[in-house]
């Protein structure tokens, strides 16, 4: 988004044009609005979460355990007497960490290799083209099951594994929103104006690609975050006492046909929230970065 | 004439699944091949010494390059050998084929399930736009893919089981008040209903169905959204405007006319569909006790039972394509336009 603004006058005049242009998408449409301000609550938490929080989300008390929501602990205690709500807020920010980075790495080595494989077309596009085939002929959860249990039950294989299994998402798009510009109108000027290929494809066609791409984003990160939460529910990446959604509902699940219903349902709605928040989000992005509509 | 085009056509997409399937052999033997440390040293066990590592790296045949490996790998596969899972002693691919129906069984009631209402639900949001049955669409579109299945799951028992006492208790295919049905086809409704054993198969049924409804609602949203996006744009095209203006009756437009073209787009996504309903299989199979192979990939994951969870990426991959391959050659046969053509 940066770039695309700093090519104006100046980067103030930029600064302040980006802003108008988000105050108009943002009133323009208030489910975007709304989404953009949960996202800022989430981003937030993961933030200044941990510093916010009444309890230490790793104290167990056994004094209070399985306690039902209450003023002391407004989202109960789990079975370890720690507070569900502290837990909860404070997971914001590794469940985010591993979504965040996931998608960035699938983002940059995707729309790079499905740039290039767009641009030039032939071998280039044959072979990425198989290689996303690939990847996307195995079932993507469980491929990603596949990758940690090959590489290893760390946090780290769960973003690379959460990354490839994207992968193919953004090649796929990048090489489509490049071949249809290849030879577009301002392509054609800035090539005879003797600029480099690479040139072309990093400061003509990239950015005009990117509205699409960022939907992707915003999109993928939803669905990043289920994958990662759903490898931590089955018990891989994350260990146990760290404070995870998915672990935090793994856990809780022991306890559901007992009734002790908050120790799931908390850390599920938060899941649910973020999710739902990436995927609103999706929609508002494409106003904010599409240049057509920016006059 | 236009027969035989059909016949070639799904021909040639068969032939188009080879290098998909060699693509699966090579990843699930790099993912065989890149254990954490070394394959040798873990299937030795953690009392043996250098000795008899050396001896099971022969015998396994990790001192030869790769590419040999590789062919015997591919020979092991063809002769159906996925390994010994170490957990319970019994070979891979035994312990897959036997659990394999029970997560048929479940994924299919659940894709059933979930085609049953997403298609009608998608059609009367296209069909009446702004009403309440699209703004119900619409919100079960975009709750449907906030959703985690796990959740869902978890939220489905709490409600069913516990609070209401509907559902009998999420552990496995059947209570311990009944024996299995003999084995036909492995799906113990179906077997139950041969057996003519009317309680055993209403128990089985009621054991399926909340698993199954949790799987289903999260393979909803897809299809009920591109079920609602293609009839949009189908009723939108001129034929349609013609029939109606030719004063064919309402139902014939929208089903004869409208339906069998929408249809198609609604196939293309399926092959997606069951991507998300594969890997969602593995979180529904561990919520609820189901003995499928998602829950014995999971179980062996716990203890690092490698060569089993290769067996299943490999099994859940081919079957993933072998999905695909069939939804393929339906949109073939069901294409209106494909027969007009030759």
């Amino acid at each position: 988004m940066t770039t695309l603004t700093a090519d104006g006058a100046s980067p103030l005049a930029g600064v302040r044009r980006f802003l108008r242009h988000l105050l108009y998408v943002m009133t323009d449409n208030p489910m975007t609005a709304f989404a953009f301000m949960l996202f800022l609550l989430i981003v937030g938490a993961a933030l200044v979460g941990p510093w916010l929080v009444p309890y230490d989300p790793l104290a167990t008390n056994a004094g209070s355990t399985l306690q039902p929501p209450s003023w002391q602990h407004w989202f109960g205690t789990d079975q370890l007497g720690r507070d569900v709500f502290s837990r909860v807020v404070v997971a914001t920010r590794l469940d985010l960490m591993i979504a965040v980075s996931a998608v960035a790495i699938a983002f940059v080595i995707g729309s790079t290799l499905g740039a290039i494989a767009g641009f030039y077309g032939g071998w280039a596009e044959r072979i990425t083209g198989r290689c996303m085939d690939t990847i996307m002929a195995f079932p993507l959860f469980v491929l990603a099951m596949g990758i940690v249990a090959a590489a290893g039950n760390t946090v780290e294989n769960i973003i690379y594994a959460t990354a490839i299994i994207n992968l193919p998402f953004y090649a796929r798009m990048a090489r489509t929103e490049v071949a249809v510009r290849r030879n577009a109108g301002f392509v054609q000027a800035a090539r005879l104006s003797g600029n480099a290929d690479w040139r072309i494809l990093a400061f003509q066609i990239f950015p005009n690609s990117l509205p699409p791409m960022m939907v992707q984003i915003s999109l993928n990160m939803g669905w990043a975050i289920l994958n990662a939460a759903g490898l931590s529910f089955i018990g891989l990446g994350v260990i146990p006492p760290t404070p995870e959604w998915g672990i935090m509902v793994a856990e809780g699940a022991n306890y559901i046909i007992s009734g002790h219903w908050w120790l799931a349902l908390f850390p599920g709605l938060a899941l649910m929230l973020a999710v739902f928040t990436f995927n609103l989000l999706g929609d508002g992005l494409r106003d904010l970065v599409d240049p057509q509509r920016r006059t | 004439m236009t027969h035989l085009a059909r016949s070639r056509l799904v021909g040639w997409r068969l032939l188009q699944a080879i290098p998909v399937i060699v693509g699966i052999i090579i990843v699930s033997f790099l993912l065989t091949r890149a254990l954490p440390g070394d394959p040798a040293a873990y299937f030795a066990g953690p009392a043996a010494d250098a000795a008899s590592i050396e001896q099971i790296r022969v015998s396994m045949g990790l001192d030869r390059p790769l590419p040999v490996q590789f062919v015997a790998y591919v020979q092991d596969l063809v002769r159906g050998d996925l390994g010994i899972s170490i957990s319970t002693g019994q070979p891979v691919m035994h312990e897959l084929t036997t659990r394999l129906p029970a997560s048929l069984e479940l994924t299919g009631v659940a894709l059933l399930f979930s085609i049953a209402i997403a298609m009608p639900l998608g059609i009367l949001a296209a069909t009446r736009p702004n009403s309440w049955v699209d703004h119900l669409c619409r919100a079960v579109v975009t709750a449907g893919v906030s959703l985690p299945t796990f959740f869902t799951g978890l939220a489905l028992i709490y409600v069913f089981y516990y609070l209401l006492g509907w559902s009998p208790s999420p552990m496995g295919r059947l209570d311990f008040l009944h024996l299995s049905p003999p084995k036909v086809t492995g799906f113990y409704v179906i077997d139950a209903l041969l057996a003519r054993d009317l309680e055993t198969a209403r128990a089985a049924l009621a054991q399926l169905l909340l698993p199954a409804i949790t799987l289903g609602l999260f393979t909803l949203a897809p299809i009920a959204r591109m079920t609602r996006a293609a009839m949009l744009q189908i009723l939108e095209g001129e034929f349609i405007r013609t029939a109606r203006a030719a004063g064919l009756p309402r139902r014939q437009v929208l089903f004869t006319y409208a339906l069998r073209n929408a249809i198609l787009p609604v196939i293309t996504t399926l092959g997606m569909v069951f991507s998300f309903a594969l890997g969602a299989n593995v979180l529904v199979e561990k919520v609820f006790s189901w003995p499928g192979i998602g829950s014995y990939a999971v179980e062996a994951l716990v203890v690092s039972d490698y060569a089993a969870v290769q067996g299943f990426v490999l099994t859940m991959a081919l079957l993933f394509v072998t999905l695909n391959l069939i939804i393929d050659v339906i949109y073939t046969l069901v294409d209106p336009r494909l027969g007009l053509e030759e």
